[in-house]
């Protein structure tokens, strides 16, 4: 694979999918926090 | 006798001709040593790794050294740990530990920061290949732009091991990634002032509001694995690594292996890390252009971190109807705390009552997950390629 074809695809698959998957995460993390909310329980924060 | 006497005098005298026909590149390692340790203990930068990396680059560097022949104690510690990544593995177990992500917990829309601010990693990727690096030697160089030492040690030995890399360019990659996370506070706050403008930086934004339950954060350490499992299977052992040394914390049922993780196995690894990977810049293999220009790359990976992370802060400044101070952004790469702090204090600066550290924070917490994130990315897509 030539370099150019090499680069592009690592930069736009590569940033794509990180911006993605930490979009997806943040989705999960905020539903995390929906579906167990701080209570009276002990060590929440 | 006499031939004996002399047999043995010229041993002990063959590290001085070696030194006097042969020392120069040694001697200059030698000094890049002394350099490192005065930058280590004069001036504070990165002790913890850049003593143990000094001192294995004095011990190798050191005429007819033999610290890293077949049976030298650095190429053992090497073989160790460097050869098969164990080291930088055991260090994210007591970075995991160390992380406290219940501010990004209260702002998960935060870690979106995290994403932007790997925007270095990818352009300094286009900039080595068009400067003539090799697809290999291009990833290991821009892995400096995660801003995280043991991701760039991994990655880099994964390429080291199979011959693709010379070995040399893990310790010379090593350096440079973490002086350039030493000199984060110097490099920052030029670019924050340079991108936005006076009215940005002075916007108030108020703190983060609810408490995050004992079980979100238990789970959460467990969502992060799966998902790099299901999208990123070959990043699993860093992230892996670092969400088991954050779920032995949060647990609270195992304080001793928690305790452990951040002090004895941290500590340990990071020592033979250091020194095993000072072992690896002997002169002749470290002294090269392709040296020059890896530390010019980490500047780029680095700066251009910082731009992705305040262009995002920007567009969400816009966005949010000017809600969403930008320099929050700039916390978005992996160096924690010091990137939350920098935020903190250049936002007082502008305005002596806003108080951005629980959002830069979270930014940060975000760019630790997203730095392990685009590396396990990159290294993914890499063995879809065939290369890895």
């Amino acid at each position: 694979m030539d370099n150019l074809t090499f680069g592009l695809t690592m930069a736009i698959v590569g940033m794509g999918g990180t911006l993605v998957t930490l979009g997806l995460m943040a989705l999960l993390i905020h539903l995390l926090t929906v579906f167990l909310p701080p209570g009276d329980g002990k060590g929440d924060s | 006798m006499s031939e004996a006497i002399l047999g043995g005098l010229e041993a002990l005298t063959s590290g001085f001709r070696e030194l006097a026909q042969n020392g120069g590149p040694g001697l200059i390692m030698l000094a890049i040593a002394g350099g490192m340790f005065y930058l280590a203990i004069a001036k504070g930068v990165e002790p913890l790794l850049l003593l143990p990396i000094a001192f294995g680059c004095m011990l190798v560097n050191l005429p007819l050294s033999e610290m890293m022949s077949p049976e030298g104690t650095l190429r053992t510690l090497y073989n160790m740990g460097i050869a098969n990544e164990l080291f930088p593995l055991l260090i994210f177990v007591g970075i995991g530990s160390m992380t406290d992500f219940t501010p990004l917990l209260a702002n998960p829309k935060l870690l979106l920061f995290g994403a932007a601010g790997q925007l270095g990693i990818f352009l300094t990727l286009l900039l080595a290949l068009a400067l003539g690096f090799s697809q290999s030697e291009a990833v290991s160089v821009a892995a400096i732009g995660a801003c995280d030492g043991p991701t760039v040690i991994y990655v880099s030995n994964l390429f080291a091991e199979r011959d693709q890399i010379p070995k040399a360019m893990v310790g010379a990659l090593a350096v440079a990634a973490y002086s350039y996370m030493a000199l984060v506070p110097v490099i920052q706050p030029p670019i924050m002032r340079l991108l936005t403008t006076r009215k940005e930086r002075e916007v108030k934004m108020p703190s983060p509001k609810g408490k995050v339950s004992k079980a979100a954060l238990i789970a959460f350490p467990i969502v992060v694995v799966v998902i790099t499992g299901i999208i990123a299977p070959k990043g699993l052992p860093l992230m892996g690594m670092i969400m088991l040394g954050n779920f032995i914390k949060v647990s609270g049922v195992v304080p001793r292996l928690a305790s452990a993780a951040e002090n004895e196995i941290a500590n340990v690894s990071t020592l033979f890390l250091g020194l095993a990977i000072g072992g690896t810049m002997a002169g002749p293999q470290f002294l090269t252009r392709e040296t020059l220009m890896v530390f010019g790359l980490g500047f780029v990976a680095i700066t251009t971190d910082t731009v992705g992370g305040i262009l995002l802060g920007k567009v969400w400044y816009w966005l949010s109807g000017g809600k969403v101070n930008p320099l929050v952004g700039a916390a978005g790469i992996s160096a924690y705390p010091m990137a939350a702090r920098i935020v903190q204090v250049e936002g007082q600066r502008w305005n002596k009552h806003n108080f951005l550290l629980m959002h830069a924070m979270a930014a940060n917490t975000g760019g630790q997950i997203g730095s392990v994130m685009a590396a396990a990315i990159m290294l993914s897509i890499l063995k879809g390629l065939g290369i890895l």
